[in-house]
């Protein structure tokens, strides 16, 4: 079966600092990939490289098998495809939560607002945040406040979705719940690919675990594999640093 | 010495300042001056805050060719002093062949100073937006345009409302200046009127038209800061 999303020998640099040496990732759809590294491994490049918020010098990014770096692509339709959930939510601080999720619905799917909005409750009530969906993001909680930056990309039925980070910004009895609404979408059947530094939860609901360092896919494996039986030396430090074994 | 000096310097300047005969005379072309006032106003605003919109929205683009333009036109207009624009395009153009009226003349000017300060307003108030709300709307597939319109600019505008009521303000205020190409605003009609009545009245009922036309202006300004700031 063709990957969701297949990412081909990906280079990227600024100026003389190359970020990505090559680097080529498949991710099969229904899966939830995870990536680990160390902070400047160019983890979040890469995945900024996957709805080209970040455009690689060279490489492919292939989103169902069409490759969306070609000239001519239209990327606005295809990043309505590949969702992306960004450490600070980065909601609209202008917009209640239902107006943050639907504001793409209306002004680029060209909904009327009737429909956009049974469509953003739907997406809201996969968060558990339909009550409220008349918030503004500035009263709501930094949890909820990224639940709502995950139904707004769920609200454009991707058929993939990108986390940056999810939980990073999160006081820490708040992560809880945005892992919570992950793995309900995983069991869901949502292809997604995660950047983020939350190990037991790798451990637990990822299908593969890529560890990453200097712009360079270094291991990947099953979680067990990764976390359990590490081969290379620059993992094995990684996670003795953070404590993992 | 008696009371009667201090009494009759009481009544001189009540006869000199708030003089009801003089007032009742000249009454009829004040109005006329608030009304031509409010008119070249309104103009300026309207022209100054759309002509600096649009230019910081094309400056966003950053095309750099048309920037410098921008840029050129913004600080140029920004560092003279309106009425030297006034005078200028009044006395100046008609040597090329372009003479304009009192009126346009000094509507133009002040637009251009005006789109030349919301111009810089607002392009600040756009720098200020994080760069996290335009990759968030585009890669929900909102064009350039699309995120300017929908995300960046209402945060935008709500941010510089307080900047830029001061400034619109300040710069309305300067219809007065049209009094030196002899445009019949309150300021003029007022200092003609004074002269010829000899009595500083008209001065005086010229201030008060000015409180009365900028009074429920500032008051405005502080109703739509509190009206768009959104709730947190």
């Amino acid at each position: 079966m063709r990957p969701a999303l297949e990412l081909r020998d990906l280079r990227k640099a600024y100026g003389p600092l190359a970020v990505l040496h090559g680097v080529s990732l498949s991710v099969p759809s229904s899966q939830l990939v995870f990536i680990i590294g160390p902070s400047g491994s160019g983890k979040s490049t890469l995945l900024r490289c996957c709805n080209l918020l970040e455009v690689p010098q060279s490489g492919a990014v292939l989103v169902d098998g069409k490759d969306i770096t070609l000239a001519g692509v239209n990327l606005n339709e295809v990043r309505q495809q590949v969702g992306m959930v960004f450490q600070s939510f980065n909601l609209y601080p202008h917009m209640t939560a239902l107006g943050n999720v639907t504001l793409a619905l209306r002004k680029v799917q060209k909904m009327d607002k009737a429909q956009a909005d049974a469509e953003g409750l739907q997406a809201l009530a996969r968060v558990g945040l339909t009550d409220k969906a008349q918030n503004y993001p500035g009263q709501l909680s930094g949890g909820q406040q990224q639940r709502v930056g995950i139904a707004r990309s769920l609200a454009l039925k991707p058929k993939i979705l990108l986390f940056d980070e999810p939980t990073s910004a999160l006081d820490p009895e708040l992560v809880g719940s945005v892992l919570q609404v992950m793995r309900e979408l995983r069991e869901s059947g949502m292809t997604m690919l995660v950047v983020s530094h939350e190990m037991g939860f790798a451990r637990a609901a990822a299908d593969h675990v890529v560890f990453m360092d200097q712009g360079q896919i270094v291991e990947q494996g099953s979680p067990q594999a990764v976390f359990d039986s590490p081969q290379h030396l620059r993992l094995r430090e990684f996670l003795a640093s953070l404590g993992q074994r | 010495m008696n009371n009667a000096a201090p009494l009759s310097t009481l009544d001189r300047f009540v006869s000199s300042f708030f003089n009801t005969e003089v007032a009742a005379r000249y009454l009829e072309p004040m109005l006329d001056g608030m009304l031509l006032t409010v008119g070249l106003g309104l103009c300026v605003i309207a022209t100054g805050l759309v002509m600096g919109l649009m230019l910081a929205v094309v400056r966003i683009q950053h095309v750099k060719l048309v920037n410098v333009f921008i840029v050129a036109f913004a600080d140029i207009f920004r560092a003279l002093p309106p009425l030297v624009v006034i005078i200028l395009l009044f006395f100046a153009f008609p040597y090329i062949e372009l003479s304009m009226s009192a009126f346009t003349a000094t509507w133009l000017a002040l637009s251009l100073v005006l789109s030349a300060f919301t111009e810089e307003i607002f392009w600040a108030g756009m720098l200020a937006i994080p760069k996290g709300q335009w990759e968030a709307a585009r890669s929900t597939g909102l064009g350039r345009w699309a995120t300017l319109v929908h995300v960046i600019l209402p945060q935008a505008v709500r941010m510089t409302v307080p900047p830029l009521t001061n400034r619109t303000i300040a710069i309305t205020k300067g219809t007065a200046l049209g009094s030196v190409v002899a445009l019949h605003e309150v300021l003029n009609v007022s200092s003609a009127a004074s002269s010829e009545a000899g009595n500083a009245t008209p001065l005086v009922m010229g201030a008060l038209a000015y409180l009365i036309l900028f009074i429920p202006f500032v008051v405005l300004g502080r109703w739509v800061e509190t009206r768009f700031t959104w709730k947190r």
